[in-house]
């Protein structure tokens, strides 16, 4: 390298510390605090230097290592590594993934902790590939994905707490309302365009939100829905003492009882789920409306002059994924026997966007790879509970910027005309 | 009658504040065709920086008039540098990327901007004491008097002026026939020797300077801030803009001031708890039956 370069780069860099603390002065620098009446500022000029630093010095070396023509090579390695994983070694990795999956919890390991975060990794990964049947498969950006889940679950707490049925007749009625919900706001939006699109089911979001939070004849608004009925094992309840002539779970298997019994039996409903949804998923692309979701999803002019009808087609995509994204939310309602308007928000909607987009729009092994991946983010920077969602977008930017497919991507055909042409 | 016109001064002034972020949705939409998600945070960003300096200033004791015009500079400043940090950093990589992947990255550029002021400024609602008082009163001899507040009619009046100087930059100066020729085609306008990149860098910087600047009107029109301001306001603005229809100017401030003046006569005549749900529906329809706005060009798909 020339003293050139090193002196460019390090000008460069200097300019790079100059817009950082810009960034960084009035935001970080001067923290604005309440003390009595009015507000006061604190300033914490350190820690904007220690940014100010840091930018220099990554821009610097950045800069050093372009100059030298070394991409990040850790990077590309890996990148290209998770490319290479084709169809058939996918199928191997699902395989060992559900194995892996049923004796989860049976691992010396597997506490508590690991459970619930299994369950709700396992939810996000339930609710990405309900997703992906209309953001993958049908190629329709949905921002308002939470509405639906948020439909299932009220509907279900809402059944389920007022005529008392069981979770098994409630789950389908619950995917049912959402599935009507989602024919409801898919009708006169799906002419859209993609991003006019995102942008009309976010609002939409956003309406049930705050209609859930006001409607308080029915909701209960922001104080939620509480004692909504747990599940039982084919009838036999989770409880430590099963009422009068009545068995629960341990007494009739002969166990001592124990929480984690509901905990694991919960897991494996969320995994059966879950799996369901992959199943479906993967056989309804094989299936006249599946192949012609990926083919609007390409090619919407093309779609029409064939004779698929654009509207009824998205519609269905539209309605199945909200129906999966009801079955979700029952099995939410059910699992925190407590929900608000609170679990609903935009946010929500924007992981699981997340999820499928970085998953590799399309691809089902993508969705749990992210679910893991970014569900982990979260559980590792846990104790730094106000720092983990700066990790969660600042991941979003970087994957896109350095892999727009996704993980992997997988935007292949389902069925070629002519076998698969390599 | 009174209460009608009242609203009518109040939804004006709402609509001003929704205009100026709506410019730079329609600007960022109409020249790289993506929906800038982030520009919502960037509006908060901007009433943060004035916020900040407002506290700072008002405790040199300096004439008003002056801490006005020394806090809107300097917001325009530090919020540009952030709309031009974040075009650099997350959409700049992805041009020529598949469409959604631009709207990714701003969802995700949004809810870092959004955690981050959480982490540094705290979560809390930010008060600020009112600088202006008083106002204009009409209609003193009936049950209902009308005011027009001196803020308010700052806030329009400032609106006023920099809509003149927008306007006259985007049609008189050699940069905005360098922007308006970028919205056209990009590639022709690079082969024509004019420097496409800076030009889009430009446009993030006018569109976070404007944002800012309703961030200002924002913190002095309701004295309280927090880190979460950004994205109604910015699902507002982006509805404003679309309702003016999309890349157009002059559209975005009409659309501004019509969801303005939507939201305020919903929360005054209807329900307050649903003046949300109004901006929405609005959007929603808008959609439906004119998807090209009022000012907008048809959008026609090629093959």
């Amino acid at each position: 390298m020339q003293k050139q370069d090193i002196i460019k780069s390090f000008k460069d860099s200097l300019f790079t510390g100059l817009i950082a603390l810009a960034l960084f002065g009035p935001i970080v620098g001067l923290r604005t605090a309440s003390k009595g009446e009015g507000l006061f500022i604190t300033p914490q000029w350190g820690v904007v230097f220690l940014l100010v630093g840091l930018c220099i010095l990554g821009r610097f070396l950045i800069n050093i290592n372009s100059a030298r023509r070394t991409e990040f090579k850790i990077f590309s390695t890996l990148s290209s590594k998770f490319s290479s994983i084709t169809e058939d070694k996918a199928k191997h990795f699902a395989i060992t993934g559900i194995l892996f999956a049923v004796v989860f919890p049976f691992l010396p390991f597997t506490d508590r902790y690991f459970m619930d975060v299994a369950i709700m990794i396992l939810t996000y990964i339930m609710l990405g590939w309900g997703l992906n049947i209309v953001v993958g498969l049908a190629g329709l950006l949905d921002l308002g994905y939470v509405a639906f889940y948020a439909v299932g679950a009220y509907s279900y707490a809402l059944i389920a707490t007022t005529f008392g049925w069981s979770f098994w007749i409630c789950l389908p009625l619950a995917g049912l309302f959402a599935a009507f919900f989602g024919i409801l706001l898919g009708f006169p939006v799906l002419r859209l365009r993609g991003d006019y699109l995102a942008i009309v089911t976010l609002g939409f979001g956003e309406i049930i939100r705050i209609i859930l939070i006001n409607w308080y004849e029915v909701t209960n608004g922001p104080d939620g829905i509480t004692g909504i009925p747990r599940p039982s094992f084919f009838g036999l309840p989770f409880k430590r003492s099963p009422d009068e002539g009545e068995m629960s779970f341990h007494t009739f298997f002969g166990l001592e009882y124990s929480t984690m019994h509901r905990i694991i039996f919960l897991y494996y409903l969320i995994l059966v789920l879950a799996l369901i949804t992959n199943y479906f998923t993967l056989k309804i692309r094989k299936l006249p409306v599946g192949r012609a979701w990926e083919a609007l999803r390409e090619d919407e002019i093309a779609c029409k002059s064939l004779g698929v009808n654009p509207t009824n087609t998205k519609l269905t995509a539209f309605a199945i994924g909200a129906m999966f994204g009801g079955f979700a939310g029952s099995f939410f309602a059910t699992r925190q026997a407590f929900i608000s308007p609170e679990s609903f928000t935009f946010i929500e909607s924007a992981i699981i966007v997340a999820i499928v987009v970085l998953g590799g729009m399309g691809s089902q092994t993508g969705v749990v790879l992210a679910s893991i991946f970014l569900i982990g983010i979260t559980e590792i920077f846990r104790d730094l509970e106000q720092y983990r969602m700066i990790a969660f977008g600042g991941a979003m930017v970087l994957i896109m910027v350095f892999k727009p497919k996704g993980i992997l991507a997988n935007r292949k055909p389902t069925i070629l005309m002519h076998g698969d042409k390599k | 009658m009174e209460y009608f016109i009242q609203q009518l001064v109040n939804g004006i002034t709402l609509g001003s504040i929704y205009g100026l972020i709506a410019i730079g949705y329609t600007m960022v939409y109409g020249i790289i065709g993506m929906i800038n998600f982030a520009h919502g945070d960037i509006f908060m960003i901007g009433a943060f920086v004035a916020l900040i300096s407002f506290i700072i200033f008002g405790l040199t004791g300096v004439a008003l008039p002056i801490i006005l015009l020394l806090v809107l500079l300097i917001a325009m400043l530090f919020t540009a540098c952030y709309g031009w940090t974040v075009e650099k950093l997350a959409y700049k990589p992805l041009r020529g990327s598949f469409r959604l992947a631009p709207l990714i990255s701003a969802l995700g550029m949004s809810i870092v901007l959004q955690n981050y002021v959480q982490v540094s400024q705290g979560a809390r609602v930010k008060p600020m004491q009112p600088l202006f008082s008083g106002g204009l009163e009409f209609f003193k001899n009936s049950e209902f008097i009308v005011t027009v507040s001196y803020l308010q009619i700052f806030i329009v009046v400032l609106t006023i002026i920099l809509m003149g100087i927008f306007t006259y930059l985007i049609t008189k100066t050699d940069l905005g026939r360098a922007q308006r020729a970028c919205e056209q085609d990009r590639t022709m306008t690079a082969l024509l020797g004019i420097n496409v990149d800076r030009t889009i860098s430009i446009t993030f910087i006018i569109g976070s300077s404007l944002a800012s600047v309703a961030g200002m009107m924002f913190v002095l029109y309701y004295g309280v801030i927090d880190f979460y301001i950004g994205f109604l306001a910015g699902i507002k603005a982006f509805t404003a803009a679309v309702l003016g229809g999309i890349g157009s100017l002059p559209g975005a401030m009409l659309g501004g001031l019509l969801i303005g003046l939507i939201e305020t006569f919903w929360a005054g005549y209807v329900s307050l708890e649903y003046k949300d749900v109004a901006a929405f529906s609005v959007l929603i329809v808008v959609l439906i039956f004119f998807p090209t706005g009022f000012l907008g060009k048809p959008d026609i798909e090629k093959v």
